[in-house]
């Protein structure tokens, strides 16, 4: 962080960032997890991402300098900002905030003006329309609009059915593409509930596209709001449509992919015939396609910081040559497209008091992505202990959820970036040791299963008030030991009862504040946050 | 977000020795053998309480190549029995679908019966899930 | 206990065809193995038998234990030879026969 601002943006230029050397007449642009960012955020990537078997070590589980090594990539670079953690803080002044749907309405233009709009395929992968005040105040309408603008030709979803399965249709009825899910059935009758794949004529070739929702959302999410649907990987229908896909005339076979990056893995080996996985769900930044079974598998990252854009030489119903680049969307250098800029505005301008309302301070940086902790969440747990009189908090290890820098005021808007959904209440009750240690032991094993199809690509649950050790390559009942109550030391008993407060629970019936409230309630009375290195979870590997 | 509450109108009492005790009956003397029959359950279930279950059995149907009947058990369960399918030449085909409870994680086990006495098992581990925090 | 039962089949096929039936029954399935408030068991009452004949011929029978999910959903095939009706039949415990039939033309 030695350069300046100034200095250090004069080395990048738009140019740098938006020109590549064409392949092929085909281009495919993917986004995926922008989770309603519709302007530039700051956003640091995962220092901790551990892989269990078979995975371990290769990407997405390959971070900070072990990252820029496999990478090539200068430390203190723009491409270490952007893909890594080191120094964040810091480099994020010199580089600036990321994202932004109008700086990405320019490169989606940009590519179409330059290959032709007949030949440009724009996909987005889903959590699109969840993740901020304003998603939430509209019910995910602002995002629908502002995407229509950006014309994708399909999406598929996860979040999105945290709207219930009524406003998800409304809004599915409004869409001037496709929404698409092989792996969604009615859970009444079995049958398929959404239209599984689409064949597209670009670039000259037949270009199908199948949409794969996250398998997970009735597990990871309420079942309750969305009941007459039922998901699952669903691998063997996958399978089945690859093959309509050629048989109906299929060129290029591309899935959007909501599984998370190691499931696509396993699936692109089990899977003959898919050209491109184009992976969302697990917030992956990776520079370059993962090969596997002939197959890329593209990592898009989240918030809105990167677009994917993948050139195609297809002769004979096959990809004879490909070139891939991962562009880091940095707010300051890319122009911002003044209609969609016009447009952001005009859907965030009804809240706009409340969006820039203040609610104190922080001295430290404020990030969520991280396999066990971040200090985003360190302060959700502080802030349910104190408010709901708790003597453990937890709070989930989503993947979603802006950062803030050292000395930035906490707004409404960054607040609601880090919570903004439809089942926020913040209950209290109490639970048994035992039951505790079930609930991690669980959630350790969505994480570290090593099979990935049992994965289901969230982080761990962050928990405040209690310390424990976990040994990710044990099986299900065994990782977790040692827990520990931080106040006072004491062991935690599974006989005894202990108060616990947390927040987004998917059972129906669940009662409390709702979690912004009581993070805002705290901040009233500790209006500087200043969070000190997390040591309470000891991880072996 | 924490689930963490009764999912399952089952208790929990797994019986290892009762579920082999349902295998042998329905065996009848012959060893169960790898192949022909395919389960189809989901990784992990969406809700205990209905599981979605299918089988199918390479066979002819007709003639002496006939499944005659599947067995479906659940190792896990205070009770393994779950149910068993019976078909016949009209059947077309020995394939079904139907929706089981499962009180914990546990192996789905499916055993066909071919005409000519011959069984053919498959299984598959389905987990049940208290908490989710997908991101 | 259950209610007027659902089938989905097709309503014409041709000669030979096999063809997917589904079926659904609204049952509570009690597994016999639950408690009410205070502690008693509630006694089991489920649906312990389905058929499927065609024109008096058995297409495809399932026994059934507690661990079937209440309101009972199957998936299964017939082959169809002839113009002809299912006639499907779920056996409660407590001796109530629900029954329905569907007809199917076949060229
Ligand atoms: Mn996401
Ligand atoms: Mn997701």
């Amino acid at each position: 962080g030695t350069w300046t601002r100034a200095a250090a943006q004069q080395t990048l230029t738009e140019a740098d960032l938006l020109d590549m050397a064409p392949t092929g007449k085909l281009s495919i642009l993917h986004i995926t997890d922008i989770h309603a960012q519709l302007r530039p955020v700051y956003f640091r990537e995962p220092s901790v991402n551990l892989g269990v078997g078979p995975v371990a070590g290769l990407p997405p589980h390959v971070t900070g300098a072990d990252f820029l090594g496999l990478y090539d990539i200068e430390p203190g670079s723009p491409r270490a900002y952007a893909m890594t953690s080191p120094d964040f803080a810091a480099l994020a002044k010199t580089y600036g905030r990321m994202g932004g749907l109008d700086r990405v309405a320019t490169i989606v233009k940009h590519v179409r003006a330059e290959r032709g709009d007949d030949n440009v395929l724009l996909l987005d992968g889903g959590d699109t329309w969840q993740g901020s005040y304003t998603a939430q105040q509209t019910l995910g309408g602002d995002m629908v609009e502002v995407m229509n603008a950006l014309k994708p030709d399909a999406m598929t979803g996860h979040w999105e059915f945290t709207y219930g399965t009524e406003r998800v249709q409304e809004l599915i009825e409004t869409l001037p593409f496709a929404f698409l899910g092989s792996n969604i059935y009615d859970s009444e009758w079995d049958e398929p509930a959404f239209d599984a794949w689409k064949m597209f004529e670009r670039g000259g070739v037949n270009v199908a596209v199948i949409g794969q929702a996250f398998p997970y959302t009735p597990i990871a999410n309420p079942r309750w709001m969305f009941p007459e649907w039922s998901f699952g990987i669903r691998e063997e229908d996958i399978a089945a449509h690859v093959e309509e896909a050629r048989e109906a005339g299929a060129d290029v076979v591309v899935l959007l992919s909501h599984n998370g990056f190691d499931v696509d893995r396993k699936l692109a080996s089990r899977v003959d015939g898919i050209d491109i996985i184009l992976t969302g769900h697990t917030h992956d930044a990776i520079p370059e396609p993962v090969i596997v079974n002939d197959t890329l598998l593209i990592a898009s990252g989240s918030n809105g910081k990167f677009v994917s854009r993948i050139d195609l030489d297809v002769a004979d119903g096959k990809v004879t040559a490909y070139a891939h680049r991962l562009i880091p969307v940095f707010s300051d250098i890319i122009t911002p497209d003044a209609e969609m800029a016009a447009l952001i505005d005009k859907v965030r301008e009804p809240f706009s008091a409340e969006l820039a309302r203040e609610l104190g301070t922080t001295d430290s940086l404020l990030y969520r992505r991280g396999n066990f902790n971040g200090t985003y969440d360190d302060l959700f747990c502080q802030a349910l202990i104190a408010e709901r009189d708790a003597q453990i908090s937890l709070s989930p290890g989503f993947r979603w959820g802006t950062s803030l820098l050292p000395g930035q005021a906490i707004t409404v808007e960054d607040l609601h970036n880090a919570c903004a959904m439809t089942y926020p209440a913040a209950y209290r009750s109490s639970m048994s040791g035992g039951l505790i240690k079930d609930i991690l032991e669980d959630v350790a094993d969505n994480l570290f299963n090593v099979d990935p199809y049992y994965q289901q690509g969230g982080d761990m649950v962050r928990v405040g008030g209690m310390g424990y050790t976990i040994d990710i390559n044990k099986p299900i009942g065994e990782r977790i030991s040692d827990m520990t109550l931080l106040d006072g030391g004491e062991a935690i008993d599974p006989e005894k009862e202990y108060v616990v407060a947390g927040w987004a629970s998917v059972n129906e019936d669940t009662e409390g504040p709702p979690i912004w409230s009581v993070v805002e309630d705290y901040l009233a009375g500790n209006p500087v946050v200043t969070i000190e290195e997390n040591r309470s979870v000891k991880v072996k590997t | 977000g924490m689930a963490a509450f009764g999912f399952s109108a089952l208790p929990a009492l797994a019986d290892a020795d009762a579920t082999q005790k349902a295998i042998d009956e329905f065996a009848a003397g012959a060893t169960p053998a790898e192949g022909r029959i395919s389960l189809t359950a989901p990784e992990i279930a969406e809700n205990g309480n209905t599981v979605p279950i299918s089988v199918e059995v390479e066979s002819a149907m007709s003639g002496d190549d006939l499944c005659e009947s599947v067995m479906i058990l659940a190792d896990g369960n205070p009770n393994p029995d779950v149910c068993t399918f019976r078909f016949s030449e009209l059947s077309g085909a020995a394939t079904a679908t139907t929706r089981m409870r499962l009180a914990k994680t546990q192996n789905v086990i499916a055993l066909a019966r071919m005409k000519d006495g011959t069984v053919y098992m498959d299984r598959k581990e389905v987990k049940v899930t208290i908490g989710g925090c997908g991101g | 206990m259950a209610s007027k039962p659902r089938i989905k089949l097709p309503k014409k096929a041709s000669a030979g065809e096999v063809i997917t039936i589904k079926t659904l029954i609204s049952h509570e399935m009690e597994s016999g193995q639950r408690k009410d408030k205070d502690g008693n068991a509630i006694p089991r009452q489920i649906i312990n038998k389905f058929t499927c004949a065609f024109e008096g011929a058995t297409v495809f029978e399932c026994d059934l234990d507690p661990a079937i999910s209440a309101n009972p959903f199957f998936e299964f095939t017939a082959k169809v030879n002839e113009s002809g009706t299912f006639k499907f039949t779920w056996v409660d415990d407590d001796g109530s026969v629900y029954e329905a039939e569907q007809a199917i033309e076949v060229a």
